[in-house]
């Protein structure tokens, strides 16, 4: 699993890659409340912001991690916004993706320098 | 935090796991461990413990009742002088313009009013009233005084358990009580919708008196996430939101406490700040009108949000000033203000969110009916 500092996990699934947002991320965040989740078959730049999460306090945008094609989102989330909380890098995943360059993984941390980036 | 004063449960808050956060100059709990969520809906189900200590609490004392009554009546358009022993009412200080300074609660005890102000706007308030009220009037704040609020439906037996005079008070008066061998000054009011009091305390005090109802099964520390669902909900006012020095009673649907004698033809008319910008719209109806606003569809619309009467309109007909999401309503829900033509409960109107324009009603407020101690 690979982590950016925007606290998104990306997870290799065959030709996929799995994209959620962290333990961390879900508390600092409390009782998520709304999602709204992108379009399966977009296309997507880095940086572009393909997820609105929507806790109690705030509104927040999730950015693509990665350039490459939205393939499958996870649309349980939008009926229950509370599996973010219950299980963030388990059930609770928003989009699957594939990488038109999936070079840019090697950006990302792994699982021992984010937890002490987030320490 | 050092750059943020703190209330006497500042300590207790850090030793139960709350989250402070930065507010109106204090540090204050925005959530414990149990999350904004559950205790929002556990001070809807049972009580919850509120630190409100960042607040104001000021004493007007004078020659007689009567003095303190009318001079007050000159900053504010409320019956003051109506006021009975024990009894206390909502109110607001106004400017020459007509607009909401602060919001406030006033109570009578004895000769003296006891004063209730938001903390951001508090210092505004003290200046206010030492250069306008006469000299023989004398105006303290009570720095050595904490506030706690217990609400919830269960808050009146936590409280009349600690002392059975607490179960004769109905909503809005106010009594000296015992509580564990803590003398403090209670109202049954609040800021929930639910039934409830809220404590003065000596600021010694306060800590143990807040673990003494902490320790009650039935009560938990409650946040200022919840606080402000809780109020979102009931349907009111959050100052510097939802009303400011720009927003009349009207407008703000807080006409209700501008009571007769104040009012046209009343015994005691006028004679407070923009009286007769007030009395121009109690003749001609505000332009705008608070209103409360259920999104159709899931995306909350919180502050900021423009609103539309047409799903292609250019120009904005309202704003919304507090929105979020509703855990006893299960949905979002928001306030704001709308051109009075369009506060019809039932109007359809669109909110820009995140430039979509999306789908949002104009509802009677409250979202969740009151359970005050009538």
């Amino acid at each position: 699993m690979k982590f950016t500092e925007e606290h998104e996990w990306l997870r290799v699934d065959g030709d996929e890659i799995v994209v959620g947002i962290t333990t961390h991320a879900a508390e600092q965040l409390g009782d998520v409340v709304f999602i709204e989740l992108p379009d399966e078959g977009v296309t997507v730049s880095k940086d572009d912001e393909v997820v609105v999460i929507e806790s109690v306090k705030a509104a927040s945008d999730i950015l693509a991690p990665l350039d490459g094609e939205i393939t499958e989102v996870n649309t349980a989330l939008t009926d229950n916004p509370a599996a973010v909380n219950d299980d963030p890098q388990g059930e609770a995943w928003f989009f699957k993706m594939t990488a038109s360059d999936p070079s840019q993984m090697e950006d990302y941390m792994d699982e021992a320098t984010y937890q002490k980036f987030i320490a | 935090m050092s750059d943020f004063a703190t209330t006497p449960l500042f300590a207790m808050h850090e030793a139960m796991g709350a989250k402070m956060v930065p507010f109106a100059g204090y540090s204050m709990p925005v959530q414990y461990p149990m999350g904004v969520l559950k205790e929002h809906l556990h001070t809807r189900t049972s009580a919850g413990l509120f630190d409100v200590s960042h607040m104001g609490q000021v004493r007007l004392s004078g020659p007689s009742w009567e003095a303190v009554a009318l001079a007050f009546e000159a900053l504010v358009p409320c019956d003051v002088l109506g006021l009975a022993e024990g009894r206390q009412r909502y109110g607001f200080f106004t400017n020459g313009a007509g607009g909401i300074e602060d919001d406030l609660m006033f109570a009578r005890r004895g000769d003296d009013l006891f004063l209730v102000v938001n903390a951001a706007r508090k210092a505004d308030d003290l200046a206010r009233m030492q250069t306008a009220l006469p000299d023989e009037i004398t105006v303290t704040e009570l720095k050595d005084r904490a506030l706690i609020a217990l609400q919830g439906p269960v808050a009146g037996n936590v409280v009349a358990t600690l002392d059975p005079r607490a179960g004769q008070m109905r909503f809005m008066d106010v009594a000296d009580l015992d509580l564990s061998g803590h003398a403090v000054w209670a109202s049954r009011s609040g800021y929930t919708g639910e039934d409830g009091f809220e404590i003065s305390v000596p600021a010694e005090e306060a800590e143990a008196l807040a673990r003494r109802l902490i320790g009650d099964a039935d009560v938990a520390p409650i946040g200022l996430g919840a606080r402000d669902s809780l109020r979102l909900e009931a349907g009111l006012c959050l100052y510097g939101h939802d009303i400011d020095e720009t927003t009349s009673p009207l407008a703000a649907g807080l006409g209700w406490a501008i009571q007769k004698t104040r009012r046209p033809g009343g015994v005691r008319a006028g004679g407070f700040p923009g009286a007769e910008a007030v009395f121009a719209e109690i003749e001609q109806g505000p332009e705008r009108v608070r209103v409360g606003l259920q999104p159709e569809e899931r995306a909350p619309m919180r502050e900021g949000v423009s609103l539309f009467d047409a799903e292609a309109a250019s120009a904005p007909i309202g704003t919304v000033t507090s929105g979020g999401f509703g855990p006893s309503v299960q949905g979002p829900i928001s306030m704001g203000y709308v051109a009075a033509p369009l506060a019809g409960s039932g109007t359809a109107l669109w909110g820009e969110v995140r430039g979509k324009r999306l789908a949002v009603r104009v509802v009677d407020l409250p979202f969740v009916p009151a359970r005050f101690k009538r």
